[in-house]
């Protein structure tokens, strides 16, 4: 991959869910400041995967993962690694937006509360710079005290992306991140990835081809569990190497 | 899976099939007029233009309809960026006919300088890399697009024997000659330059298959050529 520094290196990762071998010797690298997609029929694997980044895939019982996953030269799965620590440093967005019940400063304070920071002033900064980083500061900064349930659900998205970016991350997850979202909307969140990848490392997981293709560099092409196809973005969706992956990406697949 | 998006596609390819036959006769009259000084032949030709100017504009519009609905990927993707390529390429190709037919029409109230030899030949050398081209089009043939490309030095051989005889044996030697040698030598230039426009539409076909660009990269052409 061009000499990039790469920011996560997966490597013969394999996963399952009980006997189900759902995802098989993976080996995929995430490059520094860029955007990375992983796009494939539903139950190929990709979200397993990206879950294992930040270990998510704890929280589900009963599984086993093999391999090996590196967030620069730590190596996240190593027992003497607390995954709190692993997820302040990765963090992700969800397909629906997930909002705290509480009002809009809040849902992003908790998390800096939760993590220890105490300093008031210090608090406010970083709600402020996270709601404009993620671009809802002009549409919340009159209603900061306001419920984020009562924002629209791109806000609530964009809300949720303050919230990670809070905590001052260095990669990013998006697990289908505008699956439940408008097109204007969409548009704003896509926006939005561009502009981030300056500052953290991002991986999305899409359903929406046009998306990957528009806003990611690398895209890693998921088939029931295998990893086809990992390449350019341009090059996958202009002349992709494998059949398996042109039959996908041009609606002839199954 | 069945795709009506197929059947658009499938569309497409005939339309430009017929709009290449059209562009292929209007040669083959404009090169017959040439060989007899036909007028009204010429003047078929020069009147012809216009159905395969409609059908540039037909396939242009529905290229980009399925570009706008489809937002089509990899070999679709491919194939229809490239079909609107090779129409533009045709409907040059047509306009040299043309070009050609008017020549003929300004030769047309004087004997021939000279019996035809090469430019007859380049005709032949044009018409057959039409023909191939087409024919690695629709079979999607990228060793006979190959071929094509790399016949086009014989095209350029062939102009450059015309312009040489037509400017030292005629217009050097005798001055009288040149409004007689003059068209005969455009004529060379325009089947020449069909032979081009065949060639940019074998790099598309070259392209659409396997996505290699060989566009601007003629090392790219003998090394393969050479396998």
């Amino acid at each position: 991959m061009d000499n990039l520094v790469m920011k996560m290196r997966a490597h013969g990762v394999d996963f399952f869910y009980g006997k189900n071998h759902a995802l098989k010797n993976i080996n995929l690298n995430v490059a520094v400041n860029k955007v990375t997609a992983i796009i494939g029929p539903s139950g190929c694997g990709k979200s397993t995967f990206i879950r294992l980044l930040n270990r998510m895939n704890e929280m589900v019982p009963n599984t086993t993962l093999t391999g090996k996953i590196y967030l620069d030269c730590l190596d996240i799965l190593s027992p003497c690694i607390d995954p709190a620590d692993v997820r302040r440093r990765v963090g992700m967005v969800f397909q629906k937006p997930n909002p705290f019940p509480k009002n809009i400063f809040e849902n992003i304070s908790y998390g800096l509360e939760v993590n220890g920071i105490k300093n008031k002033q210090l608090i406010e900064e970083r709600v402020v710079t996270s709601l404009k980083r993620s671009a809802i500061w002009e549409e919340v900064k009159d209603r900061l005290h306001d419920s984020a349930l009562r924002l629209s659900g791109g806000q609530q998205q964009r809300l949720c992306i303050a919230r990670c970016l809070a905590i001052q991350p260095e990669v990013l997850l998006f697990d289908e991140p505008c699956a439940s979202l408008d097109p204007i909307s969409t548009r704003k969140i896509e926006e939005l990835i561009l502009e981030l990848k300056k500052d953290y490392t991002i991986v999305i997981v899409t359903h929406n081809m046009q998306q990957a293709a528009r806003i990611s560099d690398y895209t890693g092409f998921f088939l029931l569990g295998d990893m086809i196809e990992f390449d350019k973005t341009d090059k996958i969706f202009k002349a992709p190497s494998d059949s398996r992956t042109e039959d996908y990406i041009t609606g002839r697949f199954g | 899976m069945q795709r009506h998006f197929d059947e658009d596609l499938a569309k497409l390819k005939t339309d430009i099939l017929s709009m290449a036959a059209l562009v292929d006769a209007s040669i083959l009259d404009a090169v017959e007029a040439l060989k007899d000084l036909d007028a009204s032949r010429a003047r078929q030709v020069i009147a012809s233009d216009r159905r395969i100017d409609e059908m540039e504009l037909m396939i242009e519009e529905h290229s980009l309809s399925l570009l706008a609905q489809q937002q089509p990927m990899a070999n679709d993707l491919r194939f229809i960026t490239m079909a609107m390529n090779i129409t533009t390429d045709l409907e040059r190709m047509a306009d040299l006919a043309v070009d050609i037919a008017q020549r003929v029409l300004e030769m047309s109230d004087k004997p021939l300088l000279k019996p035809l030899i090469d430019i007859p030949q380049l005709a032949t050398v044009a018409q057959t890399m039409i023909k191939d081209v087409i024919e690695a089009f629709v079979n999607r043939d990228e060793a006979l697009a190959r071929k094509v490309i790399l016949f086009d030095s014989q095209a350029d051989q062939l102009r450059n024997a015309v312009q040489r005889e037509l400017i030292n044996d005629y217009m050097i030697k005798d001055p009288q000659t040149v409004s007689r040698a003059v068209p005969l030598l455009l004529i060379a230039r325009h089947l020449e330059r069909i032979c081009d426009h065949a060639t940019n539409i074998a790099e598309d076909v070259i392209y659409m298959v396997g996505a290699e660009v060989v566009k601007h990269h003629p090392e790219r052409l003998q090394g393969k050529a050479e396998e």
